[in-house]
């Protein structure tokens, strides 16, 4: 049985990441992720890593890819051509990563670990559960947790530092000056519809050029 | 299911990913490859966890997971700035990240 789902969800994981680099059109290629992450979280379940599991679907394949699909719906579709665009890189690139997939296969599969070709060690039903996981990252692993959280508040951040609006306001093409800001911004101004250049706030427009 | 399979997967979508983000121009789908190769290090990092019957490497998972959503949160960050800004997509072009 286990042989069963380890094909299929291998499989699965190949095709959709072929599918991510082979897909022309972003949209397609998120898609072909979502896919992907799905059958990667199988093979979670499979060496029983039931939270990762959980978390790989919740947090990928919920939000992170909801965020793709966002933002490729956002600035559009965008046709790409297939292949590099250097000649040398196009000659080059199958080149390395044969070399990379040998190299990778080398160092793990022959890496003399005894342990390799087994189904792994014995362990206790605890394995890989929310419990076990959340025990040690709040004892051993207490700071990288800390130390993860203080990086989720800086890329939130930055984030916002990348997307805010630059110039404020502006009135036809003159930029409002600070005293002329009204307290209440006009209504449907800091909407999506807005910053998609939809629908245009009456009389304002937000400052998306700079 | 011996250990070796999960590795040989984790290899060859890793293998893809490189691919990907060294053939890829659009900037976005070179985020989907970056994605694509840290999956597969997840998948090494549990096969491994796995085998010595440890948790140990499923924290390192759960890590990686935190950074590639960082990474995901700027990098999507930066795209949409610039497209807003309408420069190019294409990565090729963007050799100047000046603004």
């Amino acid at each position: 049985m286990s042989y069963i789902v380890f094909f299929i969800a291998s499989i699965g994981a190949i095709a959709g990441a072929i599918g991510v680099i082979a897909l022309r059109n972003p949209f397609y290629s998120v898609l072909s992720l979502v896919g992907h992450l799905l059958c990667l979280a199988a093979l979670f379940m499979l060496l029983r890593a039931e939270f990762l599991a959980a978390s790989q679907v919740i947090i990928y394949a919920g939000g992170v890819m909801v965020l793709y699909v966002f933002v490729v719906a956002y600035i559009g579709q965008s046709e790409e051509s297939l292949g590099a665009s250097h000649g040398w890189l196009r000659v080059l690139t199958p080149l390395f990563v044969g070399v990379l997939l040998v190299e990778l296969m080398i160092a793990t599969l022959g890496s003399g670990l005894k342990a390799i070709g087994t189904k792994g060690a014995d362990i206790s039903p605890s394995f890989g559960s929310p419990a076990g996981i959340g025990e040690a990252l709040l004892t051993t692993y207490l700071f990288p947790f800390e130390a993860a959280s203080l990086l989720l508040l800086v890329a939130v951040i930055g984030a916002v530092g990348l997307a805010r609006r630059r110039e404020g306001f502006t009135v036809g093409d003159t930029p409002l000056k600070a005293g002329e800001i009204p307290a209440v911004p006009p209504r449907g101004s800091g909407t999506m519809a807005e910053a998609a250049g939809d629908r245009p706030v009456a009389g304002f427009r937000g400052g998306d050029r700079s | 299911m011996s250990i070796a399979w999960y590795l040989a997967v984790s290899v060859i979508i890793f293998s893809i990913g490189a691919a990907g983000v060294l053939t890829k121009r659009n900037a976005l789908v070179i985020l989907l490859c970056l994605e694509l190769m840290l999956n597969a290090s997840n998948l090494a990092l549990i096969a491994f966890s796995r085998m010595w019957g440890n948790t140990d490497g499923q924290i390192f998972a759960i890590i990686v997971m935190v950074v590639a959503a960082c990474e995901v949160t700027v990098g999507l960050g930066l795209i949409v700035a610039i497209f807003r800004r309408g420069l190019p997509e294409d990565a090729d072009q963007l050799s100047e990240l000046r603004g």
